[in-house]
């Protein structure tokens, strides 16, 4: 019961991660980002690669999966931010999607849909699986507290509010003076840096990825996450993530108790129940449990 | 490529692709059009579509003709009452809040159709048939037909919108919502329409896809890729323009899985997107703004 606590904590902390990744992208730019799970897949990629065959330390590998989503992140930033949020959201999950098709083709980098296994893991190995898990659990929380901390200042910074502003009306902050492209570049290179190191940490927790553990359904669960805690304020995409936790973890156990059912029709469910959330929460709460508060309201 | 007949093959493939792409990109261009959001959940319609027809054509035999029929009504009649009950309220909020619940749609159909389906692959009661070779071109009888049922279909639409009162509303609508609502045309009817329409096509083109392969839960997400890039590429809302989109990148796809891997289908299609957004935002005959 103790191992399964602290795997799922060590679960919530990376959702959490991504869900303040997500925030910096669509919650302070409103750059909607259906494709985040392709950068956190770049991270996991990266790190794994960097650590197991050429044998970089971890601390380094994962600042190059951070770097390398980054880098992604830019990319993808520069060819979008003129785009129309109805673009934005196909071109961002094609994104994803391209990012999984190459993971499961080119099999001399990725090793295809078999993936990598053997990722090293921080004293893995060296101390009991209880203990590893414990010190994972310490780990991500700690890079958790960290981007929250960061996060949360720089949302409250000039360059926060500039991004507000930009989310707001583009062309308000253009007047203003502010480079809004640079800024929304930036912006998406941030988010999808932490995007990114929450992928490598999963990636050596875990000890193996594969192109299908980079699904379309994880980036549903983050907006959920984020959408459930509160677009736009930080502390929301925390409690969003350990939400998301509550509701995954709490249908299994429904779901198990369901008699006549088949394990297919279970997994099933629980997604239904993930699909139906969203839709609900969108509609009856969209602001989230945490709304976001500014100085300022803006009035429509 | 040695010869013009490589060529040749690869264009005949690729207009068998284009047109099982061409009807899920027209119903999310007719959405579109209408109600300015993309609907992600053209995905789950084509896969509605796709067992709906499995079922009408495997188990109570019926011709592929009428299951396609079927799989039209019933992907426009899902399509239509999920949107009644869960993204028509989400409108006031804006676009992205649909398109973001329309995803969340789509997941919700797919594990509605496992549930009751699981995951199996299935695949439709066809006769099998020799290819046709002409000039040493090979053209599988089957597809050929799917060719034309799609023809059938899209010209059954388009004639619909340029010779009928309700074609004719649904046009101004999506030109001027203001103005057509000011002429007396009731937007939310329209809308409706423009949904039904729209989910049906895509369940239509869903059981294409299947009738080429096979069908699970996911055929409608493996090619969505490829059809929000053939109405990107078209023009998004405009419909002429995501039948010339589908043409285009079935060719693409086609001309890619030769020269590069035939994986890499989908990169393809998602180069379009990029390369049309970067140089001629408004696709290929859809309108600036």
């Amino acid at each position: 019961m103790e191992a399964y606590l602290a795997a799922m904590l060590v679960f919530a902390g990376i959702y959490a991660l991504m869900a303040l990744g997500l925030n910096v992208i669509w919650g302070l730019t409103g750059m909607v980002n259906l494709g985040l799970v392709g950068f956190f897949a770049v991270g996991a990629y990266a790190s794994a690669l960097l650590t197991k065959y050429w044998l970089w330390p971890m601390p380094l590998g994962w600042a190059a999966a951070g770097l390398a989503a980054a880098l992604a992140g830019a990319v993808m930033a520069v060819i979008v931010a003129r785009l129309r949020g109805d673009y934005l959201a196909i071109v961002t999950l094609g994104f994803a999607e391209v990012v999984r098709l190459v993971a499961a083709n080119e099999v001399w980098l990725t090793n295809g849909t078999d993936g990598i296994s053997g990722i090293p893991g921080p004293w893995r190995g060296a101390v009991s699986p209880q203990e590893f898990n414990l010190i994972f659990l310490g780990l991500v929380w700690t890079a958790v507290l960290v981007a929250f901390v960061l996060l949360a200042r720089l949302s409250h910074a000039p360059f926060g509010r500039v991004l507000r502003a930009v989310r707001e009306d583009e062309e308000v902050a253009a007047v203003a003076g502010k480079p809004v492209l640079w800024f929304k570049v930036r912006a998406f290179c941030l988010g999808a840096a932490v995007l990114g190191v929450a992928g490598a940490l999963y990636a050596h927790y875990n000890a193996y990825i594969a192109p299908e553990g980079f699904a379309p359904l994880l980036t549903i669960y983050i907006v959920l996450a984020l959408t459930a805690g509160g677009v736009g304020a930080m502390r929301g995409a925390v409690l969003g993530a350990l939400l998301l936790l509550l509701l995954l973890e709490g249908t299994r156990f429904v779901a198990q108790e369901i008699p006549g059912v088949t394990p297919v029709q279970k997994a099933a469910l629980r997604e239904a129940i993930i699909a139906v959330s969203l839709i609900l929460l969108l509609r009856f709460r969209p602001q989230g449990l945490i709304p976001e508060r500014t100085r300022t309201r803006a009035t429509p | 490529m040695e010869d013009w007949r490589d060529l040749a093959q690869v264009l005949v493939n690729g207009l068998m692709t284009g047109s099982i792409l061409m009807l899920p990109a027209i119903g999310f261009s007719c959405i579109f059009a209408v109600l300015r959001y993309p609907n992600f959940a053209v995905a789950g319609f084509a896969t509605v579509g796709a067992f709906a027809g499995w079922v009408a054509n495997v188990q109570w035999g019926m011709p592929v003709g009428l299951a396609l029929l079927a799989a039209f009504l019933v992907a426009g009649a899902v399509g239509l009452a999920a949107e009644e009950a869960a993204l028509k309220p989400l409108r006031p909020a804006g676009p992205l809040t649909v398109a973001i619940a329309s995803v969340a749609l789509t997941l919700l159909l797919e594990n509605a159709v496992r549930f009751v389906f699981a995951n199996d692959l299935r695949g439709y009661d066809l006769p099998v048939l020799r290819d046709w070779r002409f000039e040493g071109i090979r053209i599988n009888p089957q597809q050929a037909m799917n060719v034309g049922y799609a023809a059938l279909a899209a010209g059954a639409l388009f004639a619909l919108l340029a010779f009928t009162r309700l074609g004719r509303a649904m046009r101004a609508v999506a030109d001027n919502p203001q103005l057509a609502d000011i002429k007396g045309v009731d937007p939310d009817r329209i809308a409706r329409v423009a949904v039904f329409l729209g989910a049906g096509l895509a369940g239509f083109g869903g059981m294409l896809v299947g009738l080429d392969t096979s069908i699970d839960p996911l055929t409608g997400f493996r090619v969505i890729l490829s059809v929000f890039a053939a109405a990107v590429v078209g023009g998004l809302g405009s419909i002429p323009g995501a039948a010339l989109g589908a043409l285009v990148v079935g060719v693409g796809e086609e001309l890619a899985s030769v020269l590069l891997s035939p994986a890499y289908r989908t990169v393809t299609a998602f180069l379009a997107i990029l390369l049309v957004l970067t140089v001629r935002p408004e696709g290929l005959l859809g309108r600036r703004g």
